[in-house]
């Protein structure tokens, strides 16, 4: 009984330390991850392209959806050089409805999305990758052993609500520093947005 | 006379809907952080738009109400677009009947301000920072508070 009370904090002591995420540097951890044209898409799917912008978004939240327009546009503006997004969706559906699989099919039809947008059900590859909100990018370059590393981490540019007000692009900046073949800087930012709604 | 009974009622309106949420910068929540008073200091970062955040929004309201009478100072710090005051957070707060102090932070590039709010944070919705400005005794959560844990975190920074 004690052996198996200690195997049991053990386990729960685990996995609290385990939500460190990934770092700027670090390989990519590699997924398979349910499409909303029910395909299923993996990163090793980009094995062609220079890189992945990884953007953890989804329908409900107000930020996520401030950005909506600036993440296709992104995509199509990069995807043609090797930088195409893909979007996951980390929330649960159970406590935001909103953010169900079906919901996100209706979701990039009304908005044509041109990127893939699949979703995280078990929640896991947003705890390994410590994905804590919404939008929260993770640009991915690929290496010479076909292995993705972590380049560049945090927000799409410095202003969410206006557009025109925006002074840092800070995830364009990141992807033309690598297709210029330089690290981007900086290396990582932070932004406000919803947190990422766990299972209870 | 009637005409200018409804304007005076009209600009005491808008006032008195005004007086309710200060647009802040920065500088005025640094200062806050930066108090040296024996006064235990609850600043809660929430949204409208923010479940979560809505859900806890009654136990900042209690706490308010239980220490109305000692050093414990509620602050919650909207991050709702300024954009958004009239239409949707002044109304919110009528409904919701709220008694704390309420403002709005109208900063752009969280990038550049939110490492100096705390540096652990990562930006998402809700977090509360509780400290002391006398001990700095000092308390962050980046998550939803328990009711429990908000009561027995100011308790614990008053002594």
């Amino acid at each position: 009984m004690k052996t198996f009370m200690l195997a049991l904090f053990m386990m729960c002591a685990t996995s609290l330390y385990s939500v460190e995420g990934l770092k700027v540097g670090d390989n990519a951890i590699d997924f398979t991850l349910k499409n909303i044209d029910g395909s299923m898409v993996s990163l090793s799917d980009y094995a062609k392209d220079n890189g992945v912008v990884v953007i953890f978004t989804c329908n409900h939240c107000p930020f996520s959806i401030a950005y909506e327009d600036r993440i296709i546009n992104l995509h199509n503006a990069f995807a043609s050089k090797g930088y195409p997004v893909l979007a996951i969706n980390p929330n649960d559906p159970v406590s935001v409805p909103e953010d169900s699989f079906e919901k996100m099919i209706e979701r990039s039809k009304e908005k044509n999305f041109p990127f893939n947008y699949v979703i995280d059900e078990t929640q896991s590859i947003a705890k390994q990758y410590g994905a804590t909100r919404t939008p929260h990018v993770f640009l991915l370059k690929k290496q010479s052993n076909n292995a993705f590393t972590v380049a560049y981490i945090g927000a799409i540019d410095d202003n969410h609500s206006d557009v025109a007000s925006v002074k840092q692009t800070y995830l364009s900046n990141a992807i033309d520093a690598l297709i210029a073949q330089k690290s981007p800087a900086p290396e990582s930012t932070k932004a406000i947005g919803c947190s990422i709604k766990w299972k209870k | 006379m009637n005409r200018i009974f409804t304007l005076l009622l009209g600009i005491f309106a808008y006032c008195s809907a005004h007086a309710q949420v200060e647009v802040v910068s920065l500088a005025k929540l640094e200062a806050v952080l930066s108090s040296s008073t024996d006064t235990v200091h609850v600043i809660n970062f929430w949204a409208t738009w923010c479940k979560p955040c809505i859900e806890e929004l009654p136990y900042f309201e209690e706490a308010h109400s239980f220490y109305a009478s000692s050093n414990v100072r509620i602050l919650l710090v909207s991050l709702d677009m300024s954009s958004e005051l009239e239409r949707t957070l002044l109304p919110f707060i009528k409904k919701k009947k709220l008694q704390s102090e309420i403002v709005l932070l109208n900063e752009p590039d969280p990038n550049a301000w939110i490492d100096k709010i705390e540096p652990s944070w990562t930006g998402s919705l809700p977090a509360t920072i509780i400290f002391n400005g006398t001990s700095k005794k000092r308390l962050f959560f980046e998550r939803q508070i328990t009711k429990e844990e908000l009561f027995s975190t100011i308790q614990q920074m008053k002594e």
